[in-house]
């Protein structure tokens, strides 16, 4: 019965397809484009093809999930160890926080950021300029940001470079503690390695400091680097939202954890942040991240809301695609496989942590 | 020897007047250690400073009901914009002599939902109650009988659609979501990978994708000159989407019955159908009762995002009023109107979750 179904429904829309002459199959991406995109990371002209647009809303995508999720982790978290501080008027706030939030579409707190931007703000002849460097009008965010130097390159090397020895000297640490009993500053030497080499790099170069100020020239802004109201109206909305989410899981989380857990680790002499890393966040973390990674892959879902506030996400691109090309069979099928890529890559991510994590009992 | 007998009753020391009542309070609540004081002075300078500008643009400064051209020259919110254009935000392109019948459609939905709030209410009778005011609704909607003018769907807008299109989305999401969960447990290999692959596939992507789907693909399917109005379709992808949430929660509580359950009943010799609905049902629906709850209010705030495929909802309606050059520019007075609406709705749902919660973990 099933497959009747699925020949009938192919069959109407085969027709449908032909009456309409639209081509069928993935052949027009490579054909010119000819829209323009706001905010591309890779080079991008109306002459490029369609696939490299969708590349670019790919990017974009990930763009907004990367730098949203890094500050989603830190709001969420700070609200949620907010929402359980012995201080009265602080729960109270987070939790009136946490409430509002979950409560209003995320949809609307987009349009209401926008409106916010593109409204309220003044034009850059007016720019609001609250510290030197910084300005804000309805054209977006523009910051100065260091001049760029051939130092850079070298100094993320040197980041890479120290983030690899940091995990590298963990490991041996834990094989020795593990043989010796000896307890190494892991810790410390990690966080020296990791900020003292790109900071020798940059030493090494002579420490250029020279900054590229935006300046306004004519009606607009030149040099600096500007963020897009769409791009911060999005990022705002995402974030504000999804904290909301995270900081109920925090929670959760830590209360999750005994109380006799604490006072056990304390009685044997561990110091207060030893009692934090062996004992509390290791049991708090089994309990957080699972439904941590699913509020993160949230995250990355409603950042398809971008097409409303004319952010060039991928389903916008995809969008405008299917608009000109009218291929909407592919154009859905496309947004839909890349979404499913990044759930599904998150869920195999989840089920290795939670096999890693899995309780060993004997 | 002199026994020693208390004659009076002892002082009764008090405690030390800074350790009860309000600076009782005050002290272990605000200002317990040095960090805490820190917070509480950094909160109250950020209330001082936050709360009477706010307070003097949102109310002292505003205009109530004015045109939008004295609302310019305000210092304040302009809620005119929602006293001059509420009917049409709410109500959208329904015949303006007509609006009593989705307000009276409104206030049945409420009191069927004030009424469904007491479990004990939760009878058969009351379950015909539910089908006839639905239908009622659909009816003071649609109109066409004993001389109601009919209004065509594609007038529908605001908060009816809004709640037309969580209520009916959850009611059929619902039953389907209970099959997909049942599917999944299934052991024909072919309804089982069937049932994973949809559930997996709708969660893996945003609703939006289905949105696009259903004003993009579904025409394709259907034959030429068959057409089905933009309405029915979104909510056939609300449903589609909700019922593979729902199936997952459900899947919950069906895993959370012990086996002795299935094995009693199959020892009494019920039949597979019989076991589901007497035994397992009833008991695993229960568990899920607040996750439940909360799929219903995700459903009801990504109702929203029909704006994307041009439907008529409080929001779009909300967008037209500001697209007007008059009312232009006096978004936030708006957003803020239209999120005052969603967050009473959400905040009410929350709370009866977590009223039924307590109730249920107390009857177990």
């Amino acid at each position: 019965m099933v497959g009747l179904l699925a020949y009938y429904l192919i069959s109407n829309t085969l027709t449908n397809l032909e009456r309409q002459s639209v081509a069928t199959g993935f052949g027009f991406l490579n054909k010119e484009s000819s829209f323009e995109i706001g905010e591309s990371l890779i080079p991008y002209s109306a002459a490029s093809s369609y696939g490299r647009a969708l590349i670019v809303g790919a990017l974009n995508t990930l763009k907004v999930a990367f730098i949203g999720i890094v500050a989603t982790l830190i709001l969420g978290t700070i609200v949620g160890v907010a929402r359980l501080s012995t201080n009265w008027l602080v729960s109270k706030l987070a939790s009136i926080y946490i409430e509002v939030m979950q409560d209003i579409p995320i949809l609307l707190q987009l349009f209401f950021w926008y409106a916010i931007f593109y409204e309220s703000l003044p034009s850059p002849r007016q720019a609001l300029n609250p510290i030197t460097g910084l300005f804000l009008c309805n054209r977006g965010v523009i910051f100065a940001v260091p001049q760029s130097h051939p130092a850079h390159k070298y100094m993320l090397l040197a980041l890479i470079a120290g983030l690899i020895g940091a995990y590298l000297f963990r490991r041996w640490a834990k094989r020795r503690q593990d043989a010796t009993g000896k307890i190494l500053p892991v810790f410390r030497v990690s966080i020296g390695v990791i900020i003292g080499l790109p900071l020798i790099v940059w030493l090494a170069f002579g420490a250029p400091v020279k900054m590229n100020v935006p300046q306004l020239v004519g009606f607009n802004f030149l040099g600096g680097l500007t963020l897009s109201p769409e791009f911060i109206a999005l990022l705002l909305g995402l974030v504000l939202y999804t904290a909301a989410f995270v900081a109920e899981v925090v929670r959760a989380g830590i209360q999750s954890v005994g109380k006799g857990q604490r006072e056990a680790a304390m009685s044997i002499a561990l110091k207060p942040y030893q009692v934090l890393n062996l004992v509390i966040l290791p049991q708090a973390l089994r309990v957080i991240i699972p439904p941590l990674t699913s509020q993160m892959l949230n995250l990355t879902k409603n950042s398809s809301l971008a097409v409303a506030i004319g952010f060039p996400d991928f389903v916008s691109v995809a969008n405008t695609t299917i608009n000109q090309t009218g291929q909407s069979i592919e154009g859905v099928a496309l947004i839909m496989a890349v979404y499913l890529f990044f759930s599904l890559s998150t869920s195999a991510f989840m089920n290795w942590y939670n096999k890693k994590v899995k309780l060993v009992e004997r | 020897m002199e026994a020693y007998v208390q004659q009076k009753p002892g002082e009764v020391l008090k405690p030390p007047v800074t350790s009860v009542g309000v600076i009782g309070w005050v002290k272990s609540n605000l200002f317990n250690g040095w960090f805490n004081s820190l917070l509480t002075i950094v909160t109250l300078y950020f209330f001082w400073k936050v709360i009477p500008p706010l307070v003097r643009w949102a109310f002292i400064d505003s205009v109530w009901n004015t045109t939008g051209a004295v609302c310019r020259g305000a210092d304040g919110a302009c809620w005119s914009i929602i006293a001059t254009n509420f009917r049409f935000i709410l109500f959208g392109f329904f015949p303006y002599d007509q609006q009593w019948r989705p307000l009276i459609a409104i206030l049945i939905l409420c009191g069927l939902l004030f009424y469904s709030r007491d479990r004990n209410h939760w009878t058969k009778h009351f379950g015909y109650a539910w089908i006839i005011g639905l239908v009622v609704m659909g009816f003071l909607m649609r109109g066409g009988l004993f001389g109601l003018p009919s209004v065509e769907p594609t007038q529908w807008g605001g908060l009816p659609l809004t709640l037309l299109l969580s209520v009916f989305g959850l009611t059929i999401a619902y039953p389907l979501g209970v099959i997909l969960a049942l599917g999944r447990q299934s052991k024909l290999p072919v309804i089982k990978w069937l049932c994973v692959v949809y559930i997996e596939l709708i969660r893996g992507v945003p609703l939006i994708s289905l949105l696009f789907m259903s004003s993009f693909i579904f025409p394709l399917f259907l034959p030429e000159g068959v057409n089905f109005p933009s309405i029915l379709r979104a909510l056939v992808a609300i449903i589609l989407f909700t019922a593979a949430y729902i199936a997952e929660v459900v899947r919950g509580g069906l895993q959370g019955m012990s086996r002795g359950q299935y094995e009693a009943a199959e020892s009494i010799g019920l039949n597979y159908y019989l076991t589901m609905r007497l035994i397992i049902l009833p008991q695993a629906l229960k568990i899920v009762i607040p996750p439940t709850v909360s799929i219903l209010i995700s459903a009801f705030k990504d109702t929203s995002l029909v704006v994307i495929i041009a439907l008529w909802d409080l929001l779009k309606t909300t967008q037209s009023v500001l697209s007007n050059p008059e009312w232009m520019g006096f978004s936030r007075e708006a957003y803020i109107f239209v999120a005052i609406l969603y967050f009473l709705g959400c905040f009410s749902m929350a709370n009866y979750s977590r009223k039924l919660e307590k109730e249920l973990s107390r009857e177990n």
